[in-house]
């Protein structure tokens, strides 16, 4: 079987930045997986990569078995992503929005799930408001609820809470983990480590477009700790010792 | 075919939602050319002898509406997607770049087509215009929407920035619509200006749409089709070659 997400020898460079240097990853599909690091690491990079975004100067990536650059309409329709920009179309209401983004992966009548997603995340009562209308972290949650509008078996968030009150956190994660739970992989990346401590069963940390530490979240804490240590601890000790 | 049909329906909605901006508001500065030329010009100017001066603006503004609003609805909708960033949500899309081509072209040639119906029907109260070949008329009505649609893909991919695009609004199309034979027939030019209009598109669309009006034109039917249709595909070539690239869009 293949993987969820398969990423082989993949760089890129940005000018002279290298976002990338030869990255290699696998996620197994039902996976819940965190990618960690500091601004500047390459996470966004990867992600964008995975989603078509960027073209690596070298390497190749797939999802669910299928290449992202030769047979991208596969690759795309089993993958949802949330991006970290606050991104939306101010000339649509939340629900033409959302049937927008299913007809975009050939589904024509979606609404039952589209139903589903806005009762999940809180948004019901906002379906018809216009997208301008919304505050921030209203908007992250239609960000969500589009990723998510195809059922895809791969879903990226990259920062999904960035912004988000408590109260939506808590019921975005229990959406997300049931989501898990039916089978879907799910790629996080986020600074609240406390997160991807609680949510992640294994977690990749990358610096400088390198995977400097990839291991189960229990690994992680043992390698780098002392029993009592958490996320946010075993992430300082892995990126001051990354060369 | 439901990624590319869904595409397509956003964007006329697009237009559609703000309508008077869109739609409404060409009509009427169209209105305002035919009274202002026409007030102006009927007495001192006849192209073809049995067409009222009035009656022969009417192609040209129609045709001149068609095309700025083509291009102003791909040009536009593209450029507000890549600076709000909303344009992510079509590049992650299994839509293929023939289908994102074919959708913004052909919402940009509606727009086109409605205001220059639009354009049509309110000058019908001020001078009576015959329709000696309908079938012309549709013919370049279609292809010059579709062809200033594709040039607005065009804009809205390289510019970064609106007043790029305002740069290429009012440094290239306004010129080559306004100096194309709309308000006046290019045998009253100079033989110098008559030989640039030659190099012209559009001069070959509105020259070729008049024609469906009056079976009267500067150069034949054909060969104004001719030339639309080989600007139409090389353009096209173009279009769809930097989409494939994903020039300015994928990084």
């Amino acid at each position: 079987m293949s993987p969820a997400i398969r990423v082989a020898g993949v760089a890129k460079r940005f000018g002279a930045t290298q976002a990338l240097a030869g990255i290699d990853l696998e996620v197994a599909e039902g996976e819940f997986f965190g990618l960690l690091g500091p601004n500047g690491a390459g996470k966004t990079t990867l992600i964008s990569a995975l989603a078509g975004l960027v073209r690596p100067d070298s390497g190749h990536l797939e999802v669910m078995g299928h290449d992202v650059q030769a047979d991208y309409r596969q690759a795309r329709l089993k993958l949802g992503v949330v991006p970290q920009e606050l991104v939306f179309d101010p000339f649509f209401s939340v629900r033409q929005t959302l049937r927008i983004q299913s007809g975009y992966y050939g589904i024509r009548r979606n609404d039952d799930w589209i139903d589903e997603i806005l009762a999940n995340l809180d948004l019901t009562g906002k379906a018809e408001a216009n997208m301008r209308s919304l505050s921030g972290g209203m908007k992250r949650r239609v960000l969500v609820a589009q990723a998510l509008a195809h059922k895809p078996p791969v879903i990226v968030l990259d920062e999904p809470t960035a912004g988000v009150d408590v109260e939506l956190r808590q019921g975005l994660w229990r959406f997300i983990r049931r989501l898990n739970g039916e089978g879907h992989t799910i790629v996080l990346t986020t600074h609240y480590l406390e997160e991807a401590e609680a949510e992640c069963g294994r977690i990749a940390m990358m610096k400088s477009g390198r995977i400097v530490a990839l291991d189960t979240t229990a690994n992680l804490l043992r390698r780098f700790g002392d029993g009592t240590t958490n996320l946010e601890d075993a992430f300082m000790r892995v990126m001051k010792e990354a060369v | 075919m439901i990624g590319f049909l869904t595409l397509l329906r956003k964007e006329i909605l697009r237009f559609w939602k703000v309508g008077f901006q869109t739609v409404a508001a060409p009509v009427v500065t169209a209105l305002l050319y035919l009274l202002i030329f026409s007030h102006v010009l009927a007495d001192h100017v006849r192209v073809y002898d049995d067409v009222p001066y009035t009656a022969f603006l009417v192609p040209g503004l129609v045709m001149m509406s068609i095309l700025q609003n083509a291009f102003a609805n791909s040009s536009s909708s593209l450029i507000q997607s890549k600076v709000t960033g909303s344009v992510v949500f079509m590049l992650l899309a299994p839509i293929s770049y023939r289908a994102f081509w074919a959708a913004y072209v052909a919402a940009a040639a509606l727009r086109g087509l409605l205001v220059g119906l639009g354009v049509y029907l309110v000058t019908l109260a001020f001078t009576g215009v015959r329709l000696e070949a309908p079938l012309w008329i549709l013919v370049f009505a279609l292809l010059g929407g579709a062809m200033l649609g594709t040039l607005g893909v065009i804009a809205g991919i390289w510019a970064d920035k609106f007043d790029q695009l305002a740069a290429f609004q009012n440094f290239l199309i306004m010129p080559l619509t306004f100096l194309s034979g709309v308000f006046y027939s290019i045998h009253s030019l100079p033989p110098f200006w008559r030989e640039v209009s030659h190099w012209n598109p559009v001069f070959y669309m509105i020259d070729g749409f008049r024609h469906g009006f009056f079976a009267l034109s500067d150069v034949s039917p054909w060969k104004s089709l001719a030339v639309v249709g080989v600007c139409f595909v090389l353009l096209s070539a173009l279009t769809l070659e930097l989409l494939r690239r994903g020039y300015k869009l994928r990084m």
